[in-house]
């Protein structure tokens, strides 16, 4: 059992509540142990930084200090949202090379009567564990149901592997980890160019035509290679790729049907679990047409997204030369 | 050729560079950049940008501070590091992107309302509770900045409701008094040294 300090974020348990039940569904199975730090508070995100850095260092400060203070035999804290790990490690690591830096942090943390040891805790993403440290010998030796005939396309998204301040992934631009997970999984891996391109971030929010414009250009790639879903690691990708699809239809008068499902709901389903324990139908783009595929049977009850037909919508006006792919 | 501007005495002014550059934490490596222009075409937004890295940068040298503030090239900055880790200089773009909206806000001189309403709304959750809030974050935006709109995303927040996604209240921690002591003490040192 190896054993590690947890840190879910203020998206695991809510928006992205699928992947945490998915990743406690399957911690058992690949005898993983997340010790949950006590009383953690919010990474900063991308929008802390934009008004304060030192104070959300000093945020992030808090959180390292809490789980250096669990002390439960492990010194690696594991964040699964991407953000939450970017800015765990980023703190972590100025705090260990910047003596200013760690300092005023210390200084900071010293009013609420916490401290940190500079260089203390090691930061990794659960993909890092579960590829790294759990192996692909031991996931693949736990599939009972392989997702055989599954067209996954593998999406990493940005701040896993950029600015990857320990280079943990090898390639900031084409990494492989979760390519090679899913194929241990049975699945049918694409080689998806947009991997590791921009989910459009807080941008829905600011510019939704600018948060359409990369949405489209990631489920349309994914789309021509004829993938049944893309899956994700990091909860801001999900919520973006997956409930802002149907207005970046609306947008661009488009009918893509992609959905968008966790790396561990995945393993789960490929462990023999029950897709409803894996948090599974509650998605928008509903990821039951996919599942049936490879023979996974989620119960219409538990899924609220409606199913809709795969259509493209009538040419208007005179044909016009197009790229090949796209015609189908 | 004209006498050089002295490097290193303090009868100067600082430059808006070397401004930057301070507030940046760590090193920022700002001053090398070599205008090769990498940034700009790594960047998945820079079409939708005023200006892009390269220019913007070039304006921080020849001290353009009010436009630099205006511009909203910080504000859609995504965060997706492609900048950073092209660049042939290593110039740490995405942290300077982070400073250039801070300064911004600080000044109270920025055009793209919308993004600084969000970093901020979310800040203020964040000294508040010790968590994020995404109900009441996205609920505040859409009222002051797009009302028109707000059925639709009503929609989309039913439908995170009902996917058993999304809170009604905000979650707050526990000692959410010595978070408040460390973020003071942060931002009294934040402005000791700024």
């Amino acid at each position: 059992m190896n054993k590690y300090l947890f840190y879910p974020g203020c998206s695991m348990p809510r928006s992205a509540r699928p992947y945490y039940d998915s990743l406690m569904a399957i911690k058992d199975d690949i005898q993983i142990d997340l010790d949950e730090i006590d009383d953690w508070n919010c990474c900063g995100a991308t929008e802390y930084w934009s008004v304060h850095q030192l104070k959300a260092h000093a945020l992030v400060g808090r959180n390292l200090a809490l789980a250096q203070q669990k002390a439960n035999g492990s010194n690696t804290l594991v964040a699964g949202c991407s953000a939450c790990y970017l800015n765990l490690a980023k703190t972590a690591n100025y705090m260990r090379d910047d003596p200013q830096l760690n300092r005023q942090i210390t200084e900071a943390l010293a009013a609420g009567g916490l401290s940190y040891t500079a260089g203390s805790l090691e930061i990794r993403h659960l993909l890092d564990i579960i590829y790294n440290d759990v192996g692909l010998e031991t996931i693949r030796s736990r599939v009972v149901r392989p997702l055989t005939g599954l067209r996954v396309a593998p999406y990493y998204g940005c701040m896993i592997v950029r600015p990857d301040p320990d280079n943990r992934y090898g390639n900031p631009e084409y990494p492989t980890a979760l390519d090679k997970l899913m194929e241990v999984l049975g699945a049918t891996v694409i080689d998806f160019p947009q991997k590791t391109h921009c989910c459009s971030g807080h941008m829905t929010q600011i510019s939704p035509d600018v948060a359409y414009e990369l949405l489209h250009r990631l489920i349309s790639g994914a789309d021509r290679y004829e993938a049944d879903m893309m899956v994700t690691l990091c909860p801001m990708c999900q919520l973006n790729l997956d409930a802002y699809q149907g207005d970046m239809n609306t947008y661009y008068n488009t009918d893509y049907y992609m959905p968008v499902l966790y790396f561990t709901q995945l393993m789960g389903l490929a462990f023999g679990h029950d897709a409803k324990e894996l948090g599974i139908g509650r998605e928008f783009v509903d990821a039951r047409f996919a599942l049936a595929k490879i023979g996974v049977e989620v119960p219409a009850e538990d899924s609220p997204a409606q199913p809709k037909p795969r259509r493209r919508k009538k040419e208007q006006g005179l044909p016009m030369p197009r790229m090949g792919e796209e015609e189908q | 050729m004209s006498a050089m501007p002295q490097v290193g005495t303090d009868l100067k002014p600082i430059s808006y560079l070397e401004e930057v550059s301070r507030a940046t934490p760590g090193n920022s490596r700002l001053e090398m950049c070599i205008q090769c222009g990498t940034c700009g075409g790594s960047c998945p937004s820079s079409q939708d940008m005023d200006h892009t890295p390269r220019q913007l940068f070039a304006m921080i040298r020849a001290n353009m501070r009010e436009a630099v503030l205006a511009s909203n090239t910080p504000w859609y900055c995504v965060s997706c590091y492609y900048c950073t880790v092209r660049c042939p200089q290593e110039i740490h773009i995405t942290d300077i992107m982070y400073t250039l909206k801070s300064m911004a806000v600080a000044a109270g001189q920025y055009k793209e309302t919308v993004g600084a309403d969000l970093s901020r709304t979310f800040v203020g959750y964040v000294d508040n509770y010790g968590r994020s809030y995404e109900l009441g974050l996205a609920t505040r935006l859409y009222l002051r900045h797009s009302p028109l709109n707000i059925l639709s995303k009503a929609t989309m927040g039913l439908g995170l409701l009902t996917r058993d996604r999304l809170d009604f209240t905000p979650q707050k921690i526990n000692n959410l008094e010595q978070l408040q002591s460390i973020l003071n003490r942060a931002e009294q040192i934040e402005e000791a040294t700024a």
